[in-house]
């Protein structure tokens, strides 16, 4: 049930029109990062702000809401965060990705495909590629305006002249729509191609930073890399030991002190999912 | 058989429970009340009021309690509930000029109209530790009341526009059209930063960050030949010009401390030398913020005035992204959420690169 | 012939100092003019403003673009600007860590502006570093470290390589050799007197030094107190100087 002390999703109706305003801008251009008056709210900077309040602006009574953090839907993050749209806005929420109609996630793309009409709402910490590089707000905005992006292609043959490859494994930077250079937020290289192309809304929130951007669906979203030497994803040698997957992200766990590994989905969903077809066939 | 870690609502619960259990500590002892902390911690609760950007000493005290003294934690909890208030409508600019004042010191001249003014202060106390406090009911001496004082006080017109007779201080005209400022608890920040912005930036910045920033510009990094003009600490009217009435009304008093630093200037093409201005503001009683921020501002305008900016406290990137509590504590924390898909990729990256 | 940069009425002041005044000249293809003059004449001033670094407060600079004539620098837009800047120009700081990126490889530094334009072949990156470090007479093996560990006149090499990657037509040089032991000065003024020939740039060198002048340029400005007080082809001038303060400057040149 909703707390009626508070808006619905907590937010003002003024900040949100801010806030939608500024994710028309963003879905007007793909991969641009607008600045917003990200306000204070309930859980600190750099835990999820930018993220909350996109949702909160998008969020209506009939959605269903899921929430991940680097894939599950039940580290303290997520639980934190999905009990906030529980009790400011009452809607249904659910930890299955096919149902969800809003997603929030911290650091994973889901394996399961998103269908159109799905949103996906990224939380980003730092929303500039070029941040590392160029600490400079006003200079990193210029080289965005003028397409002046040699200082990220200079930290790419740097990488490959000493290690002989790539050595950014998350966060990995993307060009989007042939424009902009844009930081998908800490997900792993290995889910940057699930952006390219995809059936659903991208939307991204920085609330520290004050900065949101999107991806409209079906855009075109390239990782950075040189012709020679082309952009690669993770592999695992072992499938996963719960249900068998060989396609997605595994975690390693630790089980004993004496060096035991096991590798299990990152995704509590998906690999669910699997054991429930795998029990049921 | 590994069974995945489940439990995290409840075990958020827990934790929940055990903090507000820390917070009220052993049940035998009184609990405190706001107004204990409103009265015996008010300095405490003017830092709260300025960082959170909100005029109302009870809410900071109530904010104080619930964080079980962890200011930078209340600073957050008034910041929050700023967020969710309605603007009514904007004041006239509080004039510093005519407080009533409790305070008013002047390093640069030895005696001044209106007297050097000690007031209330622990600048003229020896840091001894007093043992008579850790007893209750300690008898404090009764004092002759600051207003009372006042009554002997003349004139007690800002310091500089004595400087200002003889034109040798610069004049501090709004720009051209006067702008509205913009809006930080509104707007994002946008670099370069106009006056008035960083201003705002500075006022609700931590402490502790402009302290160190304000202490580098006196150690080389920076130096600007700083002398303390003025600080005044009193009451000032707050007005406000309803629409309907179309003249000031006086809706309440809030207390500030005001510093007016003075710096050296070698003139322009446009200007003789003259002394600058640096200037802090804030809620309450915190002279040691207000000169701080008086320090840093007049750094910062050292590309205004066609000075090198070679030092951290001079750029305004460095110096104005990192001075609010709240964005620093967390993002500095969120280290402590799960990294570990991000982890598992680099150790990934590090194996095969062994 | 249309001068590849034309400079008229250049006027530029810090607070009530005339820095510059009224400095007028051509430079044409292929010519390299050295502007010389002592410290605080404004010759450095000079060079920032027509390079673009300084906004002058009058005068005009027209620079002749490779495909749309002759266009005045001021009414570009910044991103036309930087976009020359990075290209069809080049810049050779007299501290060579200020015109290069000192915590990447000589490789990245020399690829950069590559990369800025497009390139994204990384066997292609390197083979264009290796081949242009080979032309700047330094050792190819040390590709992939860093400036760091390079002596001042390999830095200055390095920056040089750097620039003239993208075959700018037209290169601005402070002071290129001063603070090189005299030595690797000579082999430096070689190498650019070889590169300019053979590349065919156009190019305007700040120097003090008159030999400098000597042996890189065809064309000589000389300034005082912000104004050029004589021009005109470097063997005329040093030889036959007409202006008081040019026949000052020429008498007290130390002969070897």
């Amino acid at each position: 049930m909703r707390d009626p002390h508070y808006a619905f999703a907590y937010l003002d109706e003024r900040t949100k029109r801010m806030v939608r305003r500024a994710l028309l801008k963003a879905v007007a251009i793909p991969g641009y990062q607008v600045p917003f008056g990200s306000r204070e709210m309930p859980l600190p900077y750099g835990w999820g702000t930018g993220g909350i309040q996109v949702t909160a602006s998008i969020l209506g009574p009939k959605d269903v809401l899921k929430v991940i953090d680097q894939g599950a839907d039940d580290t303290v993050n997520a639980v934190n965060i999905r009990r906030f749209f529980e009790r400011t806005a009452g809607i249904a929420t659910t930890e299955r990705t096919r149902e969800a109609t809003i997603l929030q996630t911290r650091h994973r793309i889901p394996e399961t495909p998103l269908a159109e009409r799905q949103i996906i709402v990224y939380q980003v910490p730092v929303p500039e590629p070029l941040q590392r590089l160029e600490p400079r707000e006003a200079e990193t905005r210029r080289m965005h305006a003028l397409s002046d992006y040699g200082l990220m292609h200079v930290k790419l043959y740097e990488d490959i002249a000493r290690y002989g490859h790539v050595s950014t494994t998350y966060d990995y930077p993307v060009l989007v729509n042939g424009r902009y250079v844009m930081a998908p937020s800490p997900i792993p290289k290995f889910d940057n191609p699930k952006i390219h192309m995809n059936p659903a809304l991208q939307l991204f929130g920085a609330g520290r930073e004050k900065r949101i951007y999107a991806v409209p669906p079906y855009t075109k979203v390239e990782s950075l890399a040189f012709e020679d030497h082309p952009f690669e994803v993770q592999r695992w040698s072992r499938p996963c030991v719960l249900c068998g997957a060989v396609d997605s992200f595994l975690d390693e766990v630790v089980t004993d002190d004496r060096g035991g590994r096991m590798f299990v989905c990152s995704d509590t969903d998906y690999c669910g999912e699997r054991r429930g077809r795998k029990a049921a066939a | 058989m590994y069974v995945a870690v489940k439990g995290g609502e409840a075990a958020i619960d827990q934790s929940v429970r055990l903090v507000a259990e820390a917070r009220r500590g052993d049940a035998s002892v009184p609990e405190l009340t706001l107004q204990q902390i409103k009265q015996q911690l008010r300095l405490s609760v003017d830092r709260v009021m300025t960082e959170g950007s909100i005029y109302d000493p009870d809410l900071a005290a109530l904010a104080i309690k619930q964080a079980a003294g962890d200011l930078v934690e209340a600073i957050f909890l008034l910041r929050a509930f700023r967020a969710t208030l309605p603007r009514l409508g904007y004041t006239l600019a509080v004039d510093t000029a005519s407080m009533q004042l409790q305070r008013r010191v002047s390093a640069i001249f030895k005696d001044l109209p209106g007297g050097q003014v000690l007031g209330p202060t622990y600048d003229y106390t020896q840091r001894l530790l007093d043992f008579s406090l850790a007893a209750q009911m300690g008898t404090v001496p009764i004092c002759e009341s600051a207003e009372a004082q006042m009554g002997t006080v003349p004139d007690a017109s800002p310091v500089l526009e004595l400087l200002d007779q003889e034109g040798l201080i610069e004049r501090q005209a709004p720009a051209a059209g006067d702008p509205a400022p913009g809006d930080l608890t509104r707007e994002p920040l946008r670099f370069p930063a106009e006056r008035a912005v960083r201003l705002q930036n500075l006022a609700r910045g931590d402490e502790g960050f402009l302290l160190a920033m304000g202490y580098s510009t006196q150690r080389g990094f920076a130096h600007g030949h700083p002398f303390a003009g003025e600080i005044r600490y009193g009451k000032v009217q707050v007005e406000l010009v309803p629409e309907e009435l179309g003249f000031p009304v006086a809706i309440g008093e809030i207390e500030l401390t005001e510093c007016q630093m003075v710096n050296q200037f070698a003139g322009s093409k446009t200007e003789p030398p003259q002394f600058t201005r640096g200037y802090g503001l804030v809620f309450g009683h915190c002279e040691r913020k207000a000169m701080a921020m008086a320090l840093v501002e007049r750094a910062l305008r050292a590309e205004e005035l066609g000075e090198g900016v070679e030092s951290p406290a001079q750029m305004q990137e460095f110096v104005l992204s990192h001075s609010d509590s709240l964005e620093a504590s967390g993002f500095v924390q969120h280290l402590k959420l799960p990294h570990y898909v991000d982890f598992q990729a680099e150790l990934e990256l590090v194996r095969k690169m062994r | 012939m249309i001068p590849i940069l034309a400079v008229a009425g250049l006027r530029k002041s810090y607070g009530k100092r005339l820095v510059l005044a009224d400095v007028d000249f051509d430079l044409w293809p292929g010519d390299v003019l050295a502007v010389v003059g002592e410290s605080g004449s404004g010759k450095t001033t000079l060079l920032n403003c027509v390079s673009a670094r300084l906004r002058p407060e009058a005068g005009t600079i027209r620079f002749l673009t490779r495909h749309e004539g002759q266009k005045d620098l001021y009414a570009l837009s910044e991103a036309q600007r930087r976009l020359l800047a990075r290209t069809d120009w080049g810049f050779v700081h007299q501290n060579p860590s200020e015109g290069l990126r000192m915590n990447v490889s000589a490789g990245a530094n020399v690829g950069e502006r590559l990369m800025a334009l497009g390139e994204r072949h990384y066997g292609r990156l390197r083979g264009a570093a290796t081949d242009w470090l080979a032309r700047v007479e330094m050792d190819a093996a040390r590709i992939d470290e860093s400036p760091q560990t390079f002596s001042g006149g390999m830095r200055q090499r390095l920056q040089i390589a750097r620039n003239l990657v993208t075959r700018p037509r037209l290169v601005f040089m402070d002071e290129p050799t001063s603070g090189l032991d005299v030595s690797v000065q000579a082999r430096l003024l070689d190498l650019l007197r070889s590169l300019t020939r053979d590349l065919g740039l156009a190019a305007i060198v700040v120097t003090h030094d008159l030999a400098v002048a000597r042996l890189l340029a065809h064309r000589m400005l000389v300034m005082k107190d912000g104004r050029a007080v004589e021009q005109g082809l470097t063997d005329q001038v040093l030889d036959d100087p007409q202006h008081p303060y040019t026949q000052l400057l020429v008498s007290s040149v130390l002969q070897p």
